[in-house]
Protein backbone atom coordinates (compact mmCIF):
# COMPACT_ATOMS: atom_id res chain seq x y z
CA UNK A 1 0.00 0.00 0.00
CA UNK A 2 1.14 3.44 -0.53
CA UNK A 3 0.28 6.34 1.90
CA UNK A 4 -0.33 10.32 0.75
CA UNK A 5 0.31 12.37 3.52
CA UNK A 6 -0.46 16.22 3.20
CA UNK A 7 0.90 18.80 5.36
CA UNK A 8 0.48 22.14 6.15
CA UNK A 9 2.69 24.77 7.41
CA UNK A 10 0.84 27.47 9.57
CA UNK A 11 1.75 29.53 12.38
CA UNK A 12 2.86 27.98 15.81
CA UNK A 13 -0.21 26.87 18.09
CA UNK A 14 1.76 28.29 21.00
CA UNK A 15 1.86 32.01 19.47
CA UNK A 16 -0.10 34.65 20.36
CA UNK A 17 -1.75 36.12 16.80
CA UNK A 18 -1.79 39.67 16.09
CA UNK A 19 -4.00 40.99 13.75
CA UNK A 20 -1.97 43.57 11.76
CA UNK A 21 -3.32 47.25 11.95
CA UNK A 22 -4.46 47.59 8.06
CA UNK A 23 -7.24 44.92 8.44
CA UNK A 24 -5.36 42.76 5.76
CA UNK A 25 -4.64 39.84 7.91
CA UNK A 26 -2.48 38.38 10.85
CA UNK A 27 1.34 39.33 11.46
CA UNK A 28 3.43 36.31 9.68
CA UNK A 29 6.46 37.92 9.93
CA UNK A 30 9.37 36.58 12.27
CA UNK A 31 6.85 34.83 13.47
CA UNK A 32 7.22 30.86 14.36
CA UNK A 33 5.55 28.32 12.13
CA UNK A 34 5.24 24.48 12.40
CA UNK A 35 3.31 21.91 10.45
CA UNK A 36 -0.16 22.16 11.52
CA UNK A 37 -0.96 20.12 14.55
CA UNK A 38 -3.14 16.94 13.26
CA UNK A 39 -1.09 16.71 10.23
CA UNK A 40 1.66 15.12 12.98
CA UNK A 41 -0.85 12.99 13.59
CA UNK A 42 -1.31 12.13 9.89
CA UNK A 43 2.58 11.63 9.59
CA UNK A 44 2.52 9.28 12.29
CA UNK A 45 -0.01 7.04 11.77
CA UNK A 46 0.99 6.12 7.89
CA UNK A 47 4.55 5.79 9.47
CA UNK A 48 2.97 3.25 12.20
CA UNK A 49 0.97 1.43 9.27
CA UNK A 50 4.26 1.30 7.11
CA UNK A 51 6.35 0.06 10.55
CA UNK A 52 3.61 -2.89 10.96
CA UNK A 53 4.01 -4.17 7.22
CA UNK A 54 1.08 -2.81 5.87
CA UNK A 55 2.56 0.28 3.95
CA UNK A 56 5.54 0.33 1.40
CA UNK A 57 6.06 4.09 0.87
CA UNK A 58 5.17 7.00 2.04
CA UNK A 59 4.99 10.17 0.30
CA UNK A 60 4.77 13.75 2.18
CA UNK A 61 2.98 16.45 0.53
CA UNK A 62 2.50 20.34 1.24
CA UNK A 63 1.18 23.11 -0.92
CA UNK A 64 2.76 26.75 0.07
CA UNK A 65 5.52 29.21 -0.40
CA UNK A 66 9.27 28.37 -0.68
CA UNK A 67 9.69 27.72 3.13
CA UNK A 68 6.51 25.11 2.91
CA UNK A 69 9.58 22.62 2.73
CA UNK A 70 10.33 22.46 6.11
CA UNK A 71 7.07 20.53 6.83
CA UNK A 72 7.68 18.02 4.31
CA UNK A 73 11.87 17.52 5.66
CA UNK A 74 10.13 17.46 8.92
CA UNK A 75 7.82 14.45 7.79
CA UNK A 76 10.86 12.68 6.14
CA UNK A 77 12.33 13.11 9.66
CA UNK A 78 10.21 10.88 11.11
CA UNK A 79 9.26 8.39 8.57
CA UNK A 80 8.44 9.76 5.13
CA UNK A 81 10.25 7.86 2.15
CA UNK A 82 10.11 11.19 0.07
CA UNK A 83 8.58 14.47 -0.26
CA UNK A 84 6.44 16.51 -3.33
CA UNK A 85 6.38 20.68 -2.48
CA UNK A 86 3.45 22.28 -4.86
CA UNK A 87 4.93 25.59 -4.77
CA UNK A 88 2.16 28.98 -4.81
CA UNK A 89 2.80 32.32 -4.15
CA UNK A 90 -0.31 33.77 -2.21
CA UNK A 91 -2.54 32.01 0.16
CA UNK A 92 -5.23 29.41 -1.61
CA UNK A 93 -8.30 28.08 -0.40
CA UNK A 94 -8.88 24.51 0.61
CA UNK A 95 -11.04 23.84 -3.02
CA UNK A 96 -7.67 25.09 -4.90
CA UNK A 97 -6.15 23.12 -2.34
CA UNK A 98 -7.99 19.81 -3.13
CA UNK A 99 -7.58 20.30 -6.69
CA UNK A 100 -3.98 20.29 -6.94
CA UNK A 101 -4.13 17.14 -4.53
CA UNK A 102 -6.29 15.64 -7.12
CA UNK A 103 -3.51 16.24 -9.78
CA UNK A 104 -1.17 14.67 -7.94
CA UNK A 105 -3.08 11.82 -6.67
CA UNK A 106 -3.87 10.80 -10.41
CA UNK A 107 0.19 10.82 -10.84
CA UNK A 108 0.93 9.43 -7.51
CA UNK A 109 -2.01 6.78 -7.39
CA UNK A 110 -1.70 6.25 -3.18
CA UNK A 111 -4.41 3.69 -2.44
CA UNK A 112 -4.63 6.21 0.97
CA UNK A 113 -4.81 9.69 1.54
CA UNK A 114 -4.42 11.01 5.54
CA UNK A 115 -4.23 14.95 6.68
CA UNK A 116 -5.15 16.69 9.47
CA UNK A 117 -8.88 17.47 10.11
CA UNK A 118 -8.44 20.96 10.51
CA UNK A 119 -5.68 23.76 9.98
CA UNK A 120 -5.52 25.84 12.92
CA UNK A 121 -4.89 28.87 10.85
CA UNK A 122 -7.70 29.24 8.52
CA UNK A 123 -9.77 26.86 11.19
CA UNK A 124 -11.64 25.47 7.94
CA UNK A 125 -11.78 21.98 8.21
CA UNK A 126 -12.09 21.07 4.56
CA UNK A 127 -9.59 20.22 2.52
CA UNK A 128 -10.24 16.29 2.96
CA UNK A 129 -13.80 16.14 2.35
CA UNK A 130 -13.13 18.25 -0.73
CA UNK A 131 -10.89 15.63 -2.15
CA UNK A 132 -12.22 12.73 -1.87
CA UNK A 133 -15.58 14.27 -3.21
CA UNK A 134 -13.46 15.20 -6.02
CA UNK A 135 -11.97 11.62 -6.69
CA UNK A 136 -15.02 10.15 -5.56
CA UNK A 137 -13.47 8.06 -3.10
CA UNK A 138 -14.64 7.84 0.76
CA UNK A 139 -14.09 9.65 3.19
CA UNK A 140 -13.09 9.15 7.03
CA UNK A 141 -12.99 12.72 8.87
CA UNK A 142 -12.12 13.30 12.56
CA UNK A 143 -10.44 9.69 13.16
CA UNK A 144 -9.27 8.99 16.31
CA UNK A 145 -8.47 4.85 15.91
CA UNK A 146 -7.37 3.42 12.15
CA UNK A 147 -7.69 -0.18 11.80
CA UNK A 148 -5.81 -1.62 8.72
CA UNK A 149 -7.78 -5.12 7.11
CA UNK A 150 -7.52 -6.34 3.62
CA UNK A 151 -8.69 -3.17 1.29
CA UNK A 152 -11.03 -1.69 3.89
CA UNK A 153 -10.34 0.42 6.67
CA UNK A 154 -11.93 0.38 9.86
CA UNK A 155 -12.02 3.73 11.45
CA UNK A 156 -13.56 5.38 14.50
CA UNK A 157 -14.27 8.74 14.36
CA UNK A 158 -14.84 11.30 16.67
CA UNK A 159 -18.39 12.83 16.40
CA UNK A 160 -20.71 15.47 18.67
CA UNK A 161 -22.56 13.15 20.19
CA UNK A 162 -19.29 10.29 21.14
CA UNK A 163 -17.85 8.16 19.14
CA UNK A 164 -18.84 6.44 15.66
CA UNK A 165 -17.25 3.74 13.55
CA UNK A 166 -17.53 3.23 9.98
CA UNK A 167 -15.92 1.14 7.36
CA UNK A 168 -14.74 2.56 4.11
CA UNK A 169 -13.36 0.77 1.06
CA UNK A 170 -9.86 1.58 0.14
CA UNK A 171 -8.72 3.68 -1.67
CA UNK A 172 -9.93 6.59 0.36
CA UNK A 173 -9.01 9.77 2.19
CA UNK A 174 -9.04 9.68 6.14
CA UNK A 175 -8.89 12.83 8.34
CA UNK A 176 -7.23 12.73 11.66
CA UNK A 177 -7.59 13.97 14.83
CA UNK A 178 -5.42 15.21 17.39
CA UNK A 179 -6.58 11.51 19.47
CA UNK A 180 -5.48 9.42 17.04
CA UNK A 181 -1.77 8.68 18.33
CA UNK A 182 1.08 10.34 20.16
CA UNK A 183 3.62 12.16 16.59
CA UNK A 184 7.10 11.12 17.63
CA UNK A 185 10.34 13.25 17.50
CA UNK A 186 12.68 12.80 14.99
CA UNK A 187 16.19 11.66 16.61
CA UNK A 188 19.15 13.59 15.25
CA UNK A 189 20.10 10.81 12.95
CA UNK A 190 16.99 10.69 11.58
CA UNK A 191 16.84 14.82 10.67
CA UNK A 192 20.59 14.00 9.09
CA UNK A 193 19.16 11.04 6.84
CA UNK A 194 16.37 13.25 5.65
CA UNK A 195 18.36 15.32 4.48
CA UNK A 196 19.15 13.26 1.39
CA UNK A 197 16.02 12.01 1.03
CA UNK A 198 14.74 13.60 -2.46
CA UNK A 199 11.67 16.69 -2.84
CA UNK A 200 10.18 16.90 -5.87
CA UNK A 201 9.09 20.49 -6.59
CA UNK A 202 6.27 21.55 -8.80
CA UNK A 203 4.91 24.60 -9.72
CA UNK A 204 1.08 25.04 -9.09
CA UNK A 205 0.25 26.57 -12.56
CA UNK A 206 2.45 23.81 -14.24
CA UNK A 207 -0.72 21.68 -13.16
CA UNK A 208 -3.56 23.24 -15.02
CA UNK A 209 -5.60 23.84 -12.15
CA UNK A 210 -7.92 27.19 -11.30
CA UNK A 211 -6.72 28.18 -8.11
CA UNK A 212 -7.87 31.56 -8.05
CA UNK A 213 -9.70 32.93 -4.58
CA UNK A 214 -13.74 32.81 -4.84
CA UNK A 215 -13.85 34.52 -1.73
CA UNK A 216 -12.58 37.75 -0.75
CA UNK A 217 -10.65 38.68 2.37
CA UNK A 218 -12.62 41.96 3.24
CA UNK A 219 -10.99 42.87 6.49
CA UNK A 220 -9.47 40.94 9.08
CA UNK A 221 -10.12 42.43 12.87
CA UNK A 222 -9.67 41.95 16.66
CA UNK A 223 -12.51 40.01 18.30
CA UNK A 224 -14.05 42.07 20.84
CA UNK A 225 -11.76 42.30 24.29
CA UNK A 226 -13.99 40.81 27.22
CA UNK A 227 -14.06 43.55 30.27
CA UNK A 228 -11.20 43.21 32.72
CA UNK A 229 -12.94 40.70 35.66
CA UNK A 230 -12.05 40.59 39.28
CA UNK A 231 -10.70 38.19 41.67
CA UNK A 232 -12.47 37.08 44.63
CA UNK A 233 -10.82 36.23 47.89
CA UNK A 234 -13.05 33.05 48.38
CA UNK A 235 -16.03 30.48 47.85
CA UNK A 236 -18.62 32.44 50.06
CA UNK A 237 -17.88 35.72 47.89
CA UNK A 238 -17.76 33.80 44.38
CA UNK A 239 -21.13 32.56 45.20
CA UNK A 240 -22.34 35.79 46.60
CA UNK A 241 -21.53 37.22 43.08
CA UNK A 242 -23.05 35.03 40.81
CA UNK A 243 -25.95 34.97 42.57
CA UNK A 244 -26.64 38.97 43.05
CA UNK A 245 -24.00 40.84 40.60
CA UNK A 246 -24.53 38.50 37.54
CA UNK A 247 -27.41 36.90 38.59
CA UNK A 248 -26.58 33.83 36.53
CA UNK A 249 -27.49 31.27 39.62
CA UNK B 1 -33.10 32.16 -4.76
CA UNK B 2 -34.25 30.00 -2.06
CA UNK B 3 -31.80 28.48 0.55
CA UNK B 4 -32.09 24.92 1.23
CA UNK B 5 -30.90 23.29 5.00
CA UNK B 6 -29.80 20.53 5.57
CA UNK B 7 -31.62 19.25 8.96
CA UNK B 8 -29.42 16.86 11.71
CA UNK B 9 -31.64 14.21 12.93
CA UNK B 10 -32.11 10.65 14.84
CA UNK B 11 -34.79 9.78 12.12
CA UNK B 12 -37.05 10.73 15.24
CA UNK B 13 -35.98 14.13 16.44
CA UNK B 14 -34.65 17.42 14.94
CA UNK B 15 -30.79 17.48 16.44
CA UNK B 16 -31.33 21.01 18.56
CA UNK B 17 -28.43 22.80 16.94
CA UNK B 18 -30.78 22.51 13.00
CA UNK B 19 -32.79 25.06 15.10
CA UNK B 20 -29.70 27.69 15.12
CA UNK B 21 -29.16 27.25 11.67
CA UNK B 22 -32.63 27.53 10.64
CA UNK B 23 -32.54 31.05 12.31
CA UNK B 24 -28.75 31.81 10.48
CA UNK B 25 -30.33 30.83 6.91
CA UNK B 26 -33.19 32.62 7.16
CA UNK B 27 -31.10 35.52 7.59
CA UNK B 28 -29.18 34.96 4.64
CA UNK B 29 -32.98 34.43 2.53
CA UNK B 30 -36.46 34.29 3.85
CA UNK B 31 -37.51 31.53 1.32
CA UNK B 32 -35.67 28.80 3.66
CA UNK B 33 -36.38 25.01 2.61
CA UNK B 34 -35.41 22.66 5.48
CA UNK B 35 -34.21 19.11 3.49
CA UNK B 36 -34.33 15.88 5.42
CA UNK B 37 -32.58 12.62 4.47
CA UNK B 38 -33.61 10.10 7.05
CA UNK B 39 -35.97 7.12 7.44
CA UNK B 40 -39.17 6.46 9.03
CA UNK B 41 -38.73 10.12 10.07
CA UNK B 42 -41.81 12.13 9.54
CA UNK B 43 -41.27 13.14 13.18
CA UNK B 44 -38.52 15.26 12.39
CA UNK B 45 -39.99 16.47 9.14
CA UNK B 46 -42.91 16.97 10.85
CA UNK B 47 -41.27 19.20 13.78
CA UNK B 48 -39.70 21.20 11.12
CA UNK B 49 -42.78 21.82 8.95
CA UNK B 50 -44.23 23.56 12.39
CA UNK B 51 -41.04 26.12 12.63
CA UNK B 52 -42.56 29.34 11.39
CA UNK B 53 -38.96 30.52 9.60
CA UNK B 54 -39.43 27.50 7.27
CA UNK B 55 -41.11 27.45 4.09
CA UNK B 56 -40.98 24.17 2.65
CA UNK B 57 -39.57 20.85 3.70
CA UNK B 58 -38.22 18.49 1.76
CA UNK B 59 -38.53 14.38 2.94
CA UNK B 60 -36.74 11.90 1.17
CA UNK B 61 -37.04 8.48 3.33
CA UNK B 62 -35.26 5.66 2.38
CA UNK B 63 -33.20 2.74 4.25
CA UNK B 64 -30.07 3.93 3.23
CA UNK B 65 -30.57 7.48 5.08
CA UNK B 66 -31.23 5.65 8.37
CA UNK B 67 -27.74 6.30 9.25
CA UNK B 68 -25.86 9.71 8.39
CA UNK B 69 -23.53 8.63 6.00
CA UNK B 70 -21.72 11.64 4.36
CA UNK B 71 -21.85 9.96 1.23
CA UNK B 72 -25.32 9.38 0.81
CA UNK B 73 -25.72 12.57 1.64
CA UNK B 74 -24.01 14.32 -0.47
CA UNK B 75 -25.52 12.57 -3.79
CA UNK B 76 -29.32 12.86 -2.84
CA UNK B 77 -28.56 17.26 -2.07
CA UNK B 78 -26.76 17.38 -5.09
CA UNK B 79 -29.94 16.28 -7.20
CA UNK B 80 -31.53 19.54 -5.26
CA UNK B 81 -28.79 21.62 -5.14
CA UNK B 82 -29.69 23.75 -8.56
CA UNK B 83 -32.86 25.55 -7.27
CA UNK B 84 -31.00 27.33 -4.33
CA UNK B 85 -28.58 29.92 -4.33
CA UNK B 86 -26.94 28.34 -0.68
CA UNK B 87 -26.85 25.28 0.71
CA UNK B 88 -26.24 25.57 4.97
CA UNK B 89 -25.83 23.57 7.84
CA UNK B 90 -24.79 24.00 11.47
CA UNK B 91 -20.79 24.00 11.64
CA UNK B 92 -20.79 20.70 14.35
CA UNK B 93 -19.31 17.54 13.44
CA UNK B 94 -22.37 16.66 10.86
CA UNK B 95 -22.12 19.40 8.76
CA UNK B 96 -18.16 20.02 9.18
CA UNK B 97 -18.17 16.61 7.64
CA UNK B 98 -20.70 16.88 5.18
CA UNK B 99 -20.90 20.49 3.04
CA UNK B 100 -17.06 20.47 1.78
CA UNK B 101 -18.09 16.98 -0.33
CA UNK B 102 -20.97 19.31 -1.29
CA UNK B 103 -19.11 22.25 -2.11
CA UNK B 104 -16.67 20.53 -4.16
CA UNK B 105 -18.89 18.90 -5.82
CA UNK B 106 -20.72 22.07 -7.36
CA UNK B 107 -17.27 24.17 -7.88
CA UNK B 108 -17.94 26.22 -4.58
CA UNK B 109 -15.22 27.72 -2.17
CA UNK B 110 -17.35 26.76 0.83
CA UNK B 111 -17.49 29.53 3.88
CA UNK B 112 -17.07 28.10 7.19
CA UNK B 113 -18.46 28.66 10.63
CA UNK B 114 -19.63 31.93 10.05
CA UNK B 115 -20.68 33.86 12.98
CA UNK B 116 -22.69 36.29 11.62
CA UNK B 117 -24.64 37.20 8.12
CA UNK B 118 -23.91 40.47 6.67
CA UNK B 119 -25.48 40.22 3.69
CA UNK B 120 -26.48 37.15 1.49
CA UNK B 121 -22.56 36.84 0.23
CA UNK B 122 -20.34 37.98 2.97
CA UNK B 123 -19.99 36.40 6.50
CA UNK B 124 -18.08 37.08 9.42
CA UNK B 125 -16.27 33.84 10.71
CA UNK B 126 -13.45 33.40 13.36
CA UNK B 127 -10.22 32.52 12.41
CA UNK B 128 -7.12 31.49 14.31
CA UNK B 129 -9.21 29.94 17.26
CA UNK B 130 -11.59 33.12 17.47
CA UNK B 131 -8.11 35.49 17.85
CA UNK B 132 -8.84 36.95 14.79
CA UNK B 133 -12.80 37.34 13.01
CA UNK B 134 -12.42 37.68 9.34
CA UNK B 135 -15.28 38.99 7.24
CA UNK B 136 -15.62 37.52 3.93
CA UNK B 137 -17.54 37.51 0.64
CA UNK B 138 -18.37 34.79 -1.51
CA UNK B 139 -18.00 35.29 -5.13
CA UNK B 140 -19.33 31.68 -6.01
CA UNK B 141 -22.51 31.83 -7.68
CA UNK B 142 -23.70 28.89 -5.44
CA UNK B 143 -22.80 29.58 -2.17
CA UNK B 144 -21.89 26.90 0.59
CA UNK B 145 -22.14 28.08 4.26
CA UNK B 146 -21.62 26.23 7.53
CA UNK B 147 -22.98 27.52 10.64
CA UNK B 148 -21.40 28.44 14.37
CA UNK B 149 -24.64 27.17 16.03
CA UNK B 150 -23.88 28.55 19.26
CA UNK B 151 -23.75 32.47 17.69
CA UNK B 152 -27.42 32.26 17.08
CA UNK B 153 -30.50 31.54 18.80
CA UNK B 154 -32.50 29.01 18.47
CA UNK B 155 -35.31 29.26 15.77
CA UNK B 156 -38.86 29.16 17.68
CA UNK B 157 -40.56 26.03 16.92
CA UNK B 158 -44.28 26.31 16.76
CA UNK B 159 -46.89 28.48 15.01
CA UNK B 160 -45.53 27.60 11.37
CA UNK B 161 -47.32 25.08 8.90
CA UNK B 162 -44.73 24.59 5.82
CA UNK B 163 -45.83 22.38 3.18
CA UNK B 164 -43.97 18.73 3.02
CA UNK B 165 -42.96 17.36 0.12
CA UNK B 166 -41.26 13.64 -0.72
CA UNK B 167 -38.31 13.49 -2.97
CA UNK B 168 -36.86 10.46 -4.08
CA UNK B 169 -33.88 9.01 -3.12
CA UNK B 170 -30.12 8.86 -4.95
CA UNK B 171 -27.84 6.11 -5.61
CA UNK B 172 -25.84 4.86 -2.25
CA UNK B 173 -21.96 4.59 -2.07
CA UNK B 174 -21.26 1.03 -2.04
CA UNK B 175 -17.82 2.07 -0.44
CA UNK B 176 -18.33 3.64 3.01
CA UNK B 177 -20.71 0.84 5.51
CA UNK B 178 -21.69 2.59 8.71
CA UNK B 179 -20.62 0.25 11.80
CA UNK B 180 -21.56 1.33 14.78
CA UNK B 181 -21.82 4.47 17.05
CA UNK B 182 -21.12 4.74 20.91
CA UNK B 183 -23.76 7.35 22.07
CA UNK B 184 -23.09 8.18 25.53
CA UNK B 185 -25.96 9.05 27.09
CA UNK B 186 -26.74 10.96 30.11
CA UNK B 187 -29.75 12.84 32.02
CA UNK B 188 -27.73 16.36 32.08
CA UNK B 189 -28.41 19.29 29.27
CA UNK B 190 -26.42 19.09 26.38
CA UNK B 191 -22.95 21.06 26.70
CA UNK B 192 -23.54 22.66 23.38
CA UNK B 193 -27.36 24.24 24.60
CA UNK B 194 -26.54 24.37 28.40
CA UNK B 195 -27.77 27.20 30.10
CA UNK B 196 -24.61 26.31 32.51
CA UNK B 197 -21.22 24.47 31.79
CA UNK B 198 -18.44 23.51 34.15
CA UNK B 199 -15.57 21.71 32.77
CA UNK B 200 -12.73 20.37 34.16
CA UNK B 201 -9.00 20.57 32.86
CA UNK B 202 -5.51 18.39 34.03
CA UNK B 203 -5.86 19.99 36.88
CA UNK B 204 -8.29 17.47 38.43
CA UNK B 205 -5.71 14.22 38.54
CA UNK B 206 -7.56 11.68 37.15
CA UNK B 207 -11.33 10.55 36.37
CA UNK B 208 -12.65 9.91 39.75
CA UNK B 209 -11.94 13.50 41.04
CA UNK B 210 -14.96 14.41 38.21
CA UNK B 211 -17.48 13.38 40.48
CA UNK B 212 -16.72 17.20 42.27
CA UNK B 213 -17.39 18.39 39.47
CA UNK B 214 -20.77 16.58 38.43
CA UNK B 215 -21.99 16.84 42.49
CA UNK B 216 -21.97 20.94 41.42
CA UNK B 217 -23.22 20.05 37.65
CA UNK B 218 -26.44 18.02 39.20
CA UNK B 219 -27.09 20.82 41.51
CA UNK B 220 -26.84 23.87 39.01
CA UNK B 221 -28.38 21.34 36.34
CA UNK B 222 -24.82 21.89 34.17
CA UNK B 223 -23.37 20.28 31.44
CA UNK B 224 -20.28 18.83 32.26
CA UNK B 225 -17.48 20.17 30.17
CA UNK B 226 -13.33 19.66 29.77
CA UNK B 227 -10.33 20.49 28.61
CA UNK B 228 -8.50 18.22 25.73
CA UNK B 229 -5.93 17.45 28.12
CA UNK B 230 -8.44 16.30 30.39
CA UNK B 231 -9.90 13.72 27.86
CA UNK B 232 -6.47 12.79 26.22
CA UNK B 233 -5.33 11.94 29.85
CA UNK B 234 -8.53 9.79 29.86
CA UNK B 235 -9.87 11.68 32.54
CA UNK B 236 -13.76 11.92 30.74
CA UNK B 237 -14.94 10.99 27.51
CA UNK B 238 -14.43 12.80 24.25
CA UNK B 239 -17.77 14.09 23.94
CA UNK B 240 -16.93 16.87 26.47
CA UNK B 241 -14.31 18.46 25.22
CA UNK B 242 -14.79 22.38 24.33
CA UNK B 243 -12.43 23.91 22.32
CA UNK B 244 -10.76 24.85 18.48
CA UNK B 245 -11.17 21.13 17.75
CA UNK B 246 -13.96 20.23 20.08
CA UNK B 247 -17.22 22.16 20.90
CA UNK B 248 -17.74 25.91 21.04
CA UNK B 249 -20.12 27.19 24.15
CA UNK B 250 -21.50 29.64 25.31
CA UNK B 251 -23.35 29.17 27.85
CA UNK B 252 -24.77 32.29 30.53
CA UNK B 253 -22.16 30.69 33.40
CA UNK B 254 -19.02 29.24 32.19
CA UNK B 255 -17.11 27.65 35.50
CA UNK B 256 -13.11 26.42 34.26
CA UNK B 257 -11.59 24.49 37.49
CA UNK B 258 -8.43 23.22 37.08
CA UNK B 259 -8.01 24.14 33.44
CA UNK B 260 -4.79 26.55 31.99
CA UNK B 261 -6.44 28.11 29.74
CA UNK B 262 -4.83 27.76 26.53
CA UNK B 263 -5.40 29.21 23.32
CA UNK B 264 -7.27 26.19 22.02
CA UNK B 265 -9.18 26.08 24.72
CA UNK B 266 -10.17 29.77 25.40
CA UNK B 267 -11.42 29.56 21.23
CA UNK B 268 -14.29 26.99 22.91
CA UNK B 269 -15.89 29.11 25.62
CA UNK B 270 -14.54 32.44 25.27
CA UNK B 271 -17.68 34.21 24.56
CA UNK B 272 -19.46 32.91 27.08
CA UNK B 273 -21.57 35.60 29.32
CA UNK B 274 -20.19 34.87 32.52
CA UNK B 275 -16.63 32.99 33.49
CA UNK B 276 -15.38 32.04 36.38
CA UNK B 277 -11.89 30.61 36.60
CA UNK B 278 -11.03 28.02 39.65
CA UNK B 279 -6.72 27.66 39.44
CA UNK B 280 -4.36 27.43 42.27
CA UNK B 281 -1.65 28.90 39.90
CA UNK B 282 -2.56 32.93 40.48
CA UNK B 283 -0.79 33.41 36.82
CA UNK B 284 -2.89 30.92 34.41
CA UNK B 285 -4.01 32.48 31.37
CA UNK B 286 -7.54 31.71 32.11
CA UNK B 287 -7.53 34.12 34.51
CA UNK B 288 -7.45 36.77 31.60
CA UNK B 289 -10.67 35.82 30.53
CA UNK B 290 -12.65 35.45 34.01
CA UNK B 291 -15.26 37.68 35.36
CA UNK B 292 -14.54 36.21 38.71
CA UNK B 293 -11.59 34.34 39.52
CA UNK B 294 -10.71 32.37 42.38
CA UNK B 295 -7.08 31.74 43.33
CA UNK B 296 -7.39 28.53 45.01
CA UNK B 297 -6.58 24.86 45.57
CA UNK B 298 -10.14 23.11 43.66
CA UNK B 299 -10.02 19.97 45.87
CA UNK B 300 -10.74 22.37 48.67
CA UNK B 301 -12.95 25.08 46.34
CA UNK B 302 -15.19 22.50 45.04
CA UNK B 303 -16.74 20.94 48.43
CA UNK B 304 -17.22 24.11 49.46
CA UNK B 305 -18.98 25.62 46.80
CA UNK B 306 -21.21 22.59 46.50
CA UNK B 307 -22.14 23.55 50.45
CA UNK B 308 -22.49 27.59 49.49
CA UNK B 309 -25.18 26.64 47.01
CA UNK B 310 -26.60 24.10 49.47
CA UNK B 311 -26.97 27.02 51.40
CA UNK B 312 -29.11 29.03 48.91
CA UNK B 313 -32.95 28.97 49.05
CA UNK B 314 -33.12 29.11 45.18
CA UNK B 315 -30.79 27.81 42.55
CA UNK B 316 -32.12 29.13 39.12
CA UNK B 317 -32.18 26.08 37.21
Amino acid sequence: MKILVAVKRVIDYNVQIRVKEDGSGVVTDNVKMSTNPPDDNAIEEAVKIKEAGKAKEIVAITIGEEKAQETVRKALAVGADRGIHVKVDNVIEPLAVSKILKKIVEKENPDLVFMGKQAIDDDCNQTGQMLAALLNWPQATFASKIEVKDNVLEVTREIDEGLETIEVNVPAIVTCDLRLNEPRYASLPNIMKAKKKPIEQINASDLGVDINPRIEQIKVEEPPKRKAGIKVASVEELVQKLKNEAKVI
Amino acid sequence: MSVLLIAEHNNKEVRPFTYNAITAASQINEDLHVLVLGHQADDVTKSLSEVPNVKKVIHVDNEIYENYIAENYTSAIIKHAENYSHIVSSANTFGKNLMPRIAALLDTSQVSDIIKVISEDTFLRPIYAGNAFATVKSNDKKKCVTIRPTSFDPADKSGGSAEIIKSDPAEASSSTKFLKKEEVKSDRPELGTARIVISGGRGMQNGENFKLISDIADKLNAAIGASRAAVDAGYITNDHQVGQTGKVVVPDLYIAVGISGAIQHLAGMKESKVIVAINKDGEAPIFSVADYGLEADLFEALPQFLSELNKLNTIQK
